[in-house]
């Protein structure tokens, strides 16, 4: 079997801080991460590799230390991987993004494209399931858990609002993975001694098939209006009264916000 | 000259750092409280390679360096200084010396399982009457055909009962003091060997530390370790090995109490303000974190030196001695800026305080580092 992982870099955002002035991150000082959904898919990656035997290909889009995640990958025990970077991908919102990444995804064979649900950056959401379209294959969203029945098809269950969902699904296709679903492992000792010995093979525009226009700021239909920090709520007021009284005040508090008429 | 980490080094100390705060942090009260020595936490290690870090890929290791290893002490040791000298003990005091001195046939039976931490390692010098004056031995091993007969005993054996290969040194030519040691490698199961009393001790408590007993033991010839009289020289190298491990420890102790004492000094208020804001406290982070980073460029150097293949016995030896009072130092201020809670198990520096101590004694006292130092100084 044949697997590939897509993995991003993002800020440690339990780190991170808000500028209050410009409503922008704060990057100075804040560790860079794999994202914690796509390290649970690698995860659940490799878990194949072990139990069933598999090839495991991971693959980033990003500026060039992004080439860290491929490190930590491959000392956590991935085949391959392969860095998406050009000047051409920058300012891509999640469809040019998921354009590039699927231009290059025509170019390597799989059986099973594994994503993470979505980035603790920009928490959309979308770049999975857009893959999936452009790729026009079956996908299934949410995942916690996943078995493969050692030829062409999957089980899985799929986290819903109210409960799961049981699927099974035929192999190629795409899934996107809860963090919940696994524990990552650690990378190994030996794996990082090796990890910057091994080959990380980075391809720009003319290494995938994709349309030009479709790719960077020119292929992304999404512009930020305004970036704002979430103001304080203020202290509200106190009452030290009697219950009757209270639920008087409290009426007439929701009367006036005309949440009760 | 150059300051910088490796990207490998980076990437490691990455790993080393996450894999301390959520395997080893949460257990260091508890194991330092029941005296446990902390086996599962061993397995983890050695499922990710940490227990065989400098030894050779060839034979099982991780092929890492000794800056790598002595990261991995430092890091350990920052939130439990018994998983810091249980990795230590192991490595330069069992693995270390095999790998050094050990025939083809020795690296191959035994490397392997201490590299993947099947085995854990231990080893043996100290004696009731030979510490420092290592030519005190009275542990003797006479010739019997393919065999050596060992009686005696060591004290104060780190890892004992847990590992299942100890280095031990011992008499072969009384007459000939110092040159007449000889190294051997005893396996746990060979007859007339056992384990004695268990210390009760001051810190590191998780850390298992027993008396080794040889009742007319019978080491095949083959477990006989460097040449026949050269155990000595064997030892002090494995010490000066030793003395990295040992420093890294300190330095990590060191460091843990730092992170403690910072985080409590912005949290707690006297006076309508956080400790912090006193000049008192500030003095003392200051003096504090630049003796540890002080001591941190000595464990890294002397490390550096071994991997560089330089000699590096009296680098060892100022960072053990160097790092050790540091620890020592570094603690009993943290304690002191936590106050009474310091005093008290709520907090981990108190801990870190009767850790600390041990570094100054165990593999070569200060005063052992000091002779080290200045007689190359005097020569």
């Amino acid at each position: 079997m044949k697997i590939v992982v897509c993995i991003k870099q993002v800020p440690d955002t339990t780190e991170i801080k808000i500028d209050p002035a410009t409503g922008t991150l704060i990057r100075d000082g804040v560790p860079s991460i794999m994202n914690p959904d796509d390290k649970s898919g690698l995860e659940m990656a490799l878990q194949l590799k072990d139990e069933k035997g598999a090839h495991v290909t991971v693959i980033t889009m990003g500026p060039p230390q992004a080439d860290l995640i491929l490190r930590e990958a491959y000392a956590m025990g991935v085949d391959r991987a392969i860095h998406l970077t050009d000047r051409k991908f920058a300012g891509a919102d999640t469809l040019a993004t998921s354009h590039a990444l699927a231009g290059a995804l025509r170019k390597i064979e799989f059986d099973l494209l594994i994503t993470g649900r979505q980035a603790i950056d920009g928490d959309t959401a979308q770049v999975g399931p857009q893959i999936a379209e452009h790729l026009d294959l079956p996908q299934v969203s949410y995942l916690e858990d996943l078995k493969f029945d050692g030829d062409k098809t999957f089980t899985m269950k799929r986290h819903i609002e109210d409960g799961y969902q049981m699927l099974e699904v035929e192999a190629p296709c795409v899934v996107t993975v809860l963090s919940s679903a696994n524990t990552p492992r650690y990378m190994n000792v030996g794996g990082i001694v090796d990890s910057y010995q091994k080959e990380v093979e980075v391809w720009g525009f003319n290494e995938i098939e994709v349309d030009e226009k479709d790719l960077g700021l020119k292929g992304s239909p999404t512009s930020v209006y305004k970036a704002f920090a979430r103001g304080l709520k203020p202290a509200g007021e106190l009452y030290e009264v009697g219950t009757d009284e209270a639920v008087g005040i409290i009426i007439k508090k929701l009367k006036e916000k005309f949440i009760l008429n | 000259m150059n300051f910088s980490l490796t990207k490998e080094q980076e990437l490691f100390q990455q790993m080393i750092k996450d894999f301390a705060e959520k395997e080893v942090k949460p257990l260091a009260a508890e194991v330092d409280d029941l005296e446990r020595f902390p086996a599962e936490t061993v397995e983890k290690m050695a499922k990710i390679g940490i227990m065989g870090i400098p030894i050779p890929k060839q034979y099982g290791g991780a092929g890492g360096s000794n800056v790598m290893y002595s990261m991995a002490v430092e890091e350990l040791s920052a939130v439990c200084a018994t998983t810091g000298v249980i990795v230590s003990a192991h490595t330069s005091l069992c693995a270390a010396p095999i790998l050094e001195f050990g025939t083809e046939e020795q690296k191959q039976k035994f490397l392997p399982k201490l590299a993947s931490g099947e085995w854990i390692g231990a080893f043996g010098l100290t004696e009731p009457n030979a510490g420092t004056d290592a030519a005190g031995q009275q542990t003797i091993a006479v010739e019997d055909g393919d065999n050596y007969i060992i009686s005696g005993s060591k004290i104060f054996i780190t890892n004992a009962g847990f590992a299942h290969v100890y280095v031990i040194l011992a008499m072969t030519d009384k007459s000939q003091g110092t040159r007449g040691i000889s190294a051997f490698i005893i396996e746990k199961d060979t007859p007339g060997f056992s384990i004695g009393k268990k210390e009760k001790k001051m810190g590191i408590r998780g850390s298992a530390t027993c008396e080794l007993i040889f009742e007319n033991c019978v080491v095949p010839k083959e477990n006989l370790l460097g040449k026949l009289n050269k155990g000595f020289g064997i030892a002090m190298k494995t010490l000066d090995g030793g003395r990295i491990g040992i420093a890294a420890q300190a330095l990590g102790i060191a460091q843990g109490a730092i992170d403690e004492t910072v985080k409590y000094v912005k949290e707690r208020k006297q006076f309508g303000r956080a400790i912090s804001a006193f000049q008192n406290t500030q003095f003392q982070l200051a003096d504090m974190n630049t003796k540890t980073e002080a001591s941190r460029m000595l464990v890294r150097k002397a490390a550096y030196k071994k991997d560089a293949k330089l000699p590096y016995s009296v680098d060892a030896a100022m960072a053990k001695l160097y790092a050790a009072e540091t620890a020592m130092e570094v603690t009993n201020k943290a304690v002191q800026l936590h106050g009474g809670y310091g005093y008290t198990r709520e907090y981990p520096v108190e801990r870190m305080m009767r850790d600390a101590k041990i570094t100054e004694i165990y593999e070569g006292t200060s005063e052992v580092q000091k002779m080290v130092i200045s007689a190359n100084m005097l020569k």
